[in-house]
């Protein structure tokens, strides 16, 4: 299983956890990831109200990298992925937009056909590219008696309905539940987190990120589990400021969904980015899941 | 000697000649056609006018063949063969040419679409000069009537049968008849009992001496045509003899084993392994469920065998096989419920106060597992509020596209028994409000003056995240409200979702074994939506009640009344024609390799052992053509369907008109040959 990888500007900083722990398991489970040659930035969710041709570019430029020997990208990022998705979709569907695109590509030498490359979120190569038996068949530290939350947010899911059930995925459920876990089944499973509505109001973003928090909390969860690098610095860098504002003490550990896999998978914890979370995960980790 | 055609070019208003130059078609036919003696056009040629016009040109113009191009000869082949017949020309001489559905109704470009009415046409006449004169088959009607499905549709077709005189055999897939209606405790708008209404013409049809009724039991196989259909029926194994069973109920007092009655309870209630549905049940005797039976699965118990003075268990009680002659069917099978759960934002399966539609109808009845209290999964506590969520998995894209017509006035029918059982409030949620028949926007009204609550908008979610102050230990339903423009959450104790009628899972598969077809949505099709929606496009076949499409209790028995009336129209009448396409084998050239007599759809095809041929028993064939195209011999042929005929109309449609046109003109006029 080969597949063009863009890791996106997040997981060279910030969400660094999540790119150890996507690599880790991806060796593991034999999905070979091919780095895009000098890849650029997506653009995230800003540059579209900016300027749609040059967001669009600028994601193009990313689709056109890969190399003609591959038909599958993925991103562990949920705006990257959504913006790859989208901008081949984008091209597809209105053709003029389309020769623009190339246009502005072509002044790198680049050029982009709508619809070569496949653009995956990272969890459906796992889910359903791997899948159950294989899956199952690695998992020597199994995940029994923690309490795992399963958090979706808006983008892998949303507004394309092929990767899940737009409304209640549940594929991130399925791979814990094949991992041992207890999957927590709580209301809030693919709610907004606010997104960067954390540099415009505080208030209103403190108030999404609450919600989530507190279902998590009322549903007795350990451990939530992410699948985006905005998601989880929202739930876990803002949880004190959360506390604070609210009134409020949560402390509920956010790990990438890849953290918690590449444990079952028996990977030690100091190669899955352990530690780097805010509210620690370990001491949970540490009671709940029996050493291998 | 060459034949004299007529060519009638029908505008059908503006439906054909809004699309197509009709006028011209008419004229180059004339003039560029072999054989076209006579062209017209026609505003409507259907009407008593334009039939007259094709008569008259019959008897005064001498023509020998007639081609229709105008609509889908579903529509009005009869018509003009009626009206061939009346001039005294075989009606099988003319043949309809579709510039309606085939070319008008499906076209943009108006030259496009008159050069194609003009291949069709040329199609047509060149197959119509090859056709021959065929006189349709008389066959007597059996009298007899077999009703698949005993729920309040299929009850009504078979009393009015029943009460006119006729014999009907009535047959029900579950162990009682009485359907869904049986399961629900009101009916709207005038909220009389359902039981009430429903339970004596239950026991009429059973008591009645027209009706025979095989309960527990399905249809399995359809022969034959209309006049004098072969049906199979397969009764299954109740494990309780019926002659000999009172329907004391002391096996179902003593039956130690109580499973949860997913069927007519739907999940809230109980039953046992030998049970009846439920206690009005008709007929009164009761069925064994293998499945959770001690005795069938551990080979211990017999309890209810001891239990029983007239002996009547019978726990070695095999399928039995039924075969009868009936003269028409009459599918009455009616419709399965939504799955909920397939909307998970709802949260049915998962947040246990998320009710259906089903689970509340039985919860409201009296003789339901709570005795008509209106409670929470718990059994025991009251709602102080309750939400009735409409159209769920209707209107929707995702699920099903059609609007399940009955859910608003059951919606209503819920407001007012919450309203009237418990002093909660209640809020609907709703799209549209759909009260479009005799007294059901009053209903709507009495219930706006009741108090029940409307909002007028779709339902997002359902979920217990509280998030604001009141919300805690609640369902909060967050939904657009639409009429004031704003996002709304409203906490409540109970969540009521109306799900969709669906068609049967397995209705297709029944209406090919009956010949006919579904729609998209897998509702049966009529044979025209507006003007025959009880028959189909299989003669001797109707349908009535929800199997045709989703709708409420007055429009379901109108169905089945209506059914029954087609049905008595043609045993009245005593004789049916069919029509004499089928198929025949030239003995001469058959060499009795019988592969023909496997082939066959309908077990047509008979063979003689003595001369080593096969014959086509003509009564049974439909026409179909698989014999003609399987024969390696090709002694087969099908009539009014035959090689030449076929190949006659494929190259009238290859033509080349234009050019032809062209070679015609500089040929000084003369009819180029098709």
């Amino acid at each position: 299983m080969k597949y063009a990888f863009y890791p996106g500007c997040s997981l060279e900083v910030n969400a660094a956890a999540y790119d150890v722990s996507v690599r880790a398991v991806a060796r593991v489970l034999g999905i070979e990831l091919v780095e895009l040659d000098d890849w650029n930035c997506c653009g995230a969710t800003e540059y579209f109200s900016q300027d749609e041709l040059t967001a669009c570019a600028v994601i193009a430029r990313n689709l056109a990298l890969v190399e003609p020997s591959m038909d599958q990208l993925t991103a562990p990022c949920a705006a990257c992925f959504l913006n790859l998705k989208k901008v081949d979709r984008l091209m597809a569907e209105h053709p003029e937009l389309g020769g623009r695109i190339n246009e502005a590509l072509a002044a790198g030498g680049l050029h982009y056909d709508p619809g070569r490359v496949r653009v995956r979120h990272l969890l459906e190569l796992i889910h359903t590219d791997v899948g159950e038996e294989a899956i199952k068949a690695r998992v020597v530290r199994p995940l029994t008696g923690l309490r795992v939350a399963p958090y979706y947010g808006c983008q892998v899911v949303r507004p394309y309905k092929d990767v899940d059930d737009p409304e209640y995925p549940v594929k991130m459920d399925e791979l814990f539940k094949w991992l041992g876990a207890e999957v927590v089944d709580y209301p809030v499973k693919s709610h907004c987190c606010g997104g960067h509505m954390t540099q415009i109001s505080e208030p209103e973003a403190f108030e999404l990120i609450r919600r989530l928090l507190q279902s998590a909390r009322e549903y007795d969860t350990d451990v939530i589990a992410c699948l985006c690098p905005m998601c989880q610095l929202n739930m876990d860098a803002y949880q004190s400021r959360v506390n604070g504002m609210f009134n409020t003490s949560f402390s509920i550990p956010v790990l990438y969904f890849t953290q918690l896999l590449g444990l079952a998978l028996g990977l030690p914890e100091k190669e899955l980015g352990f530690g780097k979370e805010i509210v620690p995960a370990g001491p949970v980790i540490r009671a709940k899941v029996a050493a291998c | 000697m060459a034949e004299r055609v007529g060519v009638y070019v029908c505008h059908c208003g503006s439906n054909i000649a809004g699309m197509v130059d009709c006028e011209a078609v008419a004229r180059w036919a004339k003039e560029n056609v072999s054989d076209v003696v006579v062209s017209r056009d026609y505003k409507f040629m259907c009407s008593s006018l334009g039939q007259a016009m094709i008569e008259e040109d019959i008897r005064k113009e001498g023509l020998t063949r007639v081609v229709v191009a105008a609509c889908s000869p579903h529509l009005h082949e009869k018509t003009f063969r009626r009206a061939c017949s009346n001039a005294g020309l075989n009606p099988y001489l003319m043949q309809m040419c579709n510039i309606r559905e085939h070319v008008s109704w499906v076209a943009q470009d108006r030259d496009a679409a008159t050069d194609k009415a003009r291949s069709l046409v040329s199609a047509s006449v060149a197959r119509v000069r090859r056709q021959k004169p065929l006189e349709p088959m008389k066959v007597t009607v059996n009298p007899r009537t077999l009703v698949v499905g005993g729920g309040i549709a299929g009850l009504q077709a078979t009393l009015e049968l029943a009460d006119a005189g006729y014999p009907v055999v009535l047959v029900e897939r579950s162990p009682s008849i009485g359907g869904h209606m049986a399961q629900f405790d009101k009916t709207f708008p005038t909220l009389d009992c359902s039981a009430c209404i429903l339970t004596p013409k239950m026991s009429e049809a059973y008591q009645h001496e027209n009706v025979t009724l095989y309960s527990y039991a399905e249809l399995e196989e359809v022969s034959g045509s209309v006049g004098s259909f072969k049906v199979r029926i397969r009764k299954r194994a109740r494990s309780v003899k019926e002659d000999l069973c009172t329907g004391c109920g002391a096996c179902i007092e003593k039956c130690p084993r109580k499973v949860v009655d997913n069927d007519f309870e739907v999940g809230l209630g109980y039953r046992k392994a030998i049970y009846m549905p439920f206690p009005q049940a008709v007929p009164k005797i009761p069925v064994i469920d293998r499945e959770n039976c001690t005795w069938f699965q551990r080979g211990k118990c017999r309890v209810c065998e001891k239990m029983c003075q007239p002996g009547a268990i019978d726990y070695d009680q095999q399928d039995e096989i039924i075969e009868l002659d009936v003269g028409n069917i009459i599918l009455a099978t009616g419709w399965k419920l939504f799955d909920c759960s397939r909307l998970p934002q709802y949260g049915y399966g998962r947040l246990a106060n998320v009710f259906t539609n089903m689970e509340f109808e039985r919860l409201c009845n009296a003789a339901g597992p709570t005795g008509g209290r209106i409670v929470l999964r718990d059994g025991k506590t009251e709602p102080a509020s309750v939400a009735i969520v409409h159209c769920v998995g209707s209107r929707d894209k995702n699920h099903n596209e059609h609007c399940s017509a009955v859910c608003c006035m059951a919606a209503l029918k819920f407001g007012h028994l919450v309203l009237e059982k418990t002093g909660a409030e209640v809020y609907s949620f709703y799209i549209d409000m759909r009260t479009n028949q005799k007294m059901y926007e009053e209903f709507y009204c009495r219930l706006l003056e009741e108090g029940m609550h409307f909002i007028r908008g779709r339902v997002a979610e359902i979920t217990d995240a509280a998030r604001l102050p009141g919300e805690e230990g609640k369902l909060i339903i967050q939904c657009e409200d639409t009429l004031l423009g704003r996002q709304r959450r409203i906490p409540v104790d109970m969540v009521v979702l109306m799900g969709a009628l669906e068609p049967q899972a397995d209705a297709k598969e029944l209406g090919l074994r009956c010949g006919i077809s579904c729609s998209m949505a897998g509702w049966y099709t009529e044979r025209h939506p507006k003007l025959d929606p009880v028959a189909t496009m299989t003669d001797g076949v109707f349908v009535a009640g929800a199997c045709q499409g989703a709708k409420d209790i007055p429009a379901a028995v109108a169905q089945g009344a209506a059914a029954a009336a087609r049905v008595m129209g043609m045993i009245t009448k005593g004789t049916v024609e069919i029509e004499p396409v089928t198929a025949s084998i030239d003995e001469e050239g058959c060499s009795g390799c019988r592969i023909c007599n496997n082939m066959c759809p309908y077990n047509a095809i008979e063979y003689d052992a003595g001369r080593n041929v096969s014959r086509v028993i003509t009564a049974l064939c439909k026409g179909c053509g698989t014999c003609v195209a399987a024969c390696p011999a090709g002694v087969i042929t099908g009539a009014h369907f035959n090689n030449e005929q076929i190949g006659a109309e494929i190259e009238g449609i290859l033509w080349d008109a234009g050019a032809a046109a062209a070679r015609a003109g500089a040929a000084s006029g003369h009819a180029a040959a098709v």
